[in-house]
């Protein structure tokens, strides 16, 4: 068992090889996939040979990796169809597709490109959507995951992630980074490095921010820098320890965890630093505040009962409320966008596993096996969580959908990779 | 280059494999302690567009600097070992607490770091609020002991410090530990 699993991992790592080291990009894998796929047929674009990257390959890897579809065989296909009304619904419900997708990249003069698709259902046989866009090569990519986003939403009822980014941190050596990619795992930037470990990247809800730990001061200290300019500034430096930083949803406020005055306890403070006040009070370690979508309550982590578990505590009358009872070790609660529950880490037996709790049913499912799974983040569309797994020692990330159905890993070679942070839906 | 990390990458998830700890031990809640190597400030450089910052310490210089380096003194000891799932200070390390407590009270400007620390398992940021009250632990010893509030710091690093990288009970054993660091050092 053991020596299989060691040659398949090798297998994994060998197939990484024309990946960039240097940049430690994520790869992306497939594990699972959901029960029902929707079948669907990308049709590559009139003209796009003739640019240097295409379109309907980055559309046709997104639609792959959410689990949700699978592609249909588009060879030997001529005419080649390129607009709604060249698309012949029964040759390709012959061929078992559900929606196919046309389009084209014509050049301008200018040099850009009018980037035109369709999407078209076959069972109704009925165009849902045409769009055009007049794009450089250089947003080709972010075009793509636009046309994807379009397509999911379409077919699946959900708005898609394909446009978001993901922050996480790497470990390579003794060397620190933290590092802003495209949630597909393309085009990694770093935005610090230290020697001293950093931790709980967190995005503003504009995606203009991220406040994150840092211990280069051989203490923790909670910092928010901008993406736009660079700009890092210490908003939490008081005597002892400052962590794990979350900000309001209208970005006003940032809920972190000081010990200045005595144990682990939960203050609001604004992003700048100033106007710090206690919103909670225990004798016992709370921790991991987050706030809930409507910005009402905080959901922690507190030992106050005995155990570690997970408490909700009004921001207006200042009611708590435990929320978990199954097992004595429930931490990290990151509340699901559509504010009917949590995702969150438990332990069963050694094993520590993702899990979401759902408020009014109490009911808690478990999407992962574990053994070391732990900081998980969830996606804006409340329909993907990623998280933090270890593999032959080795940090990874992965995701789940909260059904438990999808799963993906995400892999960047001699890098230890943790503390994954599903970005917002991008500003448009 | 590139084909070498690969090689080195591939020989230790290799080796990982073949070492793979198959047996589960329980897990702390309550307080693991991890060790720290006190590291040089840590310098930090912004990616893209940050900015530079260097975390360096500066000392109180002139406090009996050789009494805290003398190998013979108890005073160079720093370490506090932390059972599972415990924040006691086990009574082997009394003496420690006591002699730092002393210097501490006849060296009134002396200022010392208190650095709690967990084993790897369970949440990063529950381990660092873990780390602290290991740390806490210490200074209420220390400060019923004579030290002055305000002469000590205590500070967690949850899991992130290590001493001992394995993942075997061993290892955990050697990182829930509070590690004590005078000014200067």
């Amino acid at each position: 068992m053991i020596p299989l699993l060691c040659r398949w991992l090798a297998a994994c790592l060998l197939s990484l090889l024309p990946l960039s080291l240097a940049n430690a990009q994520l790869s992306i894998e497939i594990v699972g996939g959901a029960a029902q796929t929707i079948p669907i047929a990308i049709v590559p674009f009139e003209a796009e040979g003739t640019w240097p990257i295409g379109i309907t390959g980055i559309v046709g890897a997104d639609l792959t990796r959410s689990g949700l579809f699978r592609l249909v065989d588009t060879a030997g296909v001529a005419p080649r169809p390129v607009r709604a009304q060249d698309v012949q619904a029964a040759f390709w419900r012959a061929r078992s597709a559900d929606a196919v997708v046309v389009g084209s990249m014509l050049p301008m003069p200018d040099g850009r490109a009018e980037v035109r698709f369709a999407l078209v259902d076959v069972v109704k046989q009925a165009p849902l959507v045409q769009m055009t866009f007049t794009v450089t090569p250089q947003q080709f990519r972010i075009t793509a995951h636009k046309i994807s986003d379009v397509i999911y939403e379409k077919l699946t009822g959900d708005r898609g992630v394909f446009s978001t980014r993901i922050a996480y941190i790497t470990k390579q050596g003794p060397r620190y980074q933290l590092l802003v990619a495209d949630a597909d795992g393309f085009g990694p930037q770093t935005i610090v490095s230290s020697n001293e470990p950093l931790l709980s990247p967190r995005w503003s809800p504009d995606g203009s921010r991220l406040a994150y730990v840092s211990f280069e001061s051989r203490k923790p200290v909670v910092y928010v820098q901008s993406l736009d300019t660079g700009q890092r500034h210490a908003v939490a430096n008081f005597r002892g320890s400052n962590s794990s930083p979350a900000w309001s949803p209208d970005g006003r406020k940032l809920a972190v965890t000081l010990t200045k005055d005595g144990g682990s306890q939960v203050y609001l403070m604004n992003p700048d630093g100033s106007g710090v006040t206690r919103v909670l009070t225990s004798q016992a370690i709370d921790t991991e505040a987050m706030f809930t979508p409507d910005g009402q309550s905080l959901v922690f982590t507190s030992d106050r009962g005995g155990t570690p578990q997970i408490y909700r505590a009004s921001l207006l009358g200042g009611q708590v409320e435990r929320l978990t009872f199954e097992g004595t070790y429930n931490v990290s609660p990151r509340p699901l966008p559509d504010g009917k529950g949590i995702v969150f880490v438990r332990r069963d037996g050694g094993r520590f596993q993702v899990a979401t709790l759902d408020y009014a049913t109490r009911q808690v499912q478990v999407l992962t096996q574990g053994p070391n799974d732990e900081s998980p983040s969830v996606a804006p569309n409340g329909k993907l969580v990623i998280y933090a797994s270890r593999e032959g020692g080795h940090g990874i990330l992965a995701a789940v959908s909260v059904d438990g159905r999808v799963k993906q890993r995400l892999v960047a070679p001699a890098t230890d990779v943790r503390e994954p942070a599903w970005g917002p839906f991008p500003r448009s | 280059m590139r084909n070498l990390l690969l090689v080195a990458f591939i020989a230790a998830a290799l080796v990982g494999c073949s070492t793979t700890p198959t047996t589960e031990a329980p897990i702390e809640d309550q307080g693991a302690a991890g060790a720290t190597a006190p590291g040089a400030g840590g310098a930090v450089t912004g990616g893209a567009q940050g900015g530079s910052v260097s975390g360096a310490q500066s000392g109180a210089g002139g406090l009996g600097a050789d009494e805290l380096r003398n190998p013979n003194s108890i005073l160079s000891k720093r370490s506090i070992y932390f059972d599972f799932d415990s924040f006691v200070v086990k009574d082997d390390y009394r003496p420690l607490v006591e002699a730092h407590a002393r210097y501490l009270q006849s060296h009134a400007n002396a200022r010392m770091t208190i650095q709690g620390n967990t084993d790897e398992r369970g949440s990063r940021e529950y381990n660092i609020a873990l780390g602290q009250k290991r740390a806490d632990a210490v200074k209420r010893m220390m400060t019923l002991l004579g030290a002055r509030d305000n002469q000590i710091e205590t500070v967690s690093f949850g899991e992130e410090r290590p001493k001992n990288p394995g993942h075997d009970e061993s290892a955990w054993a050697e990182n829930r530990r509070d590690d004590i660091l005078y000014a200067g050092e």
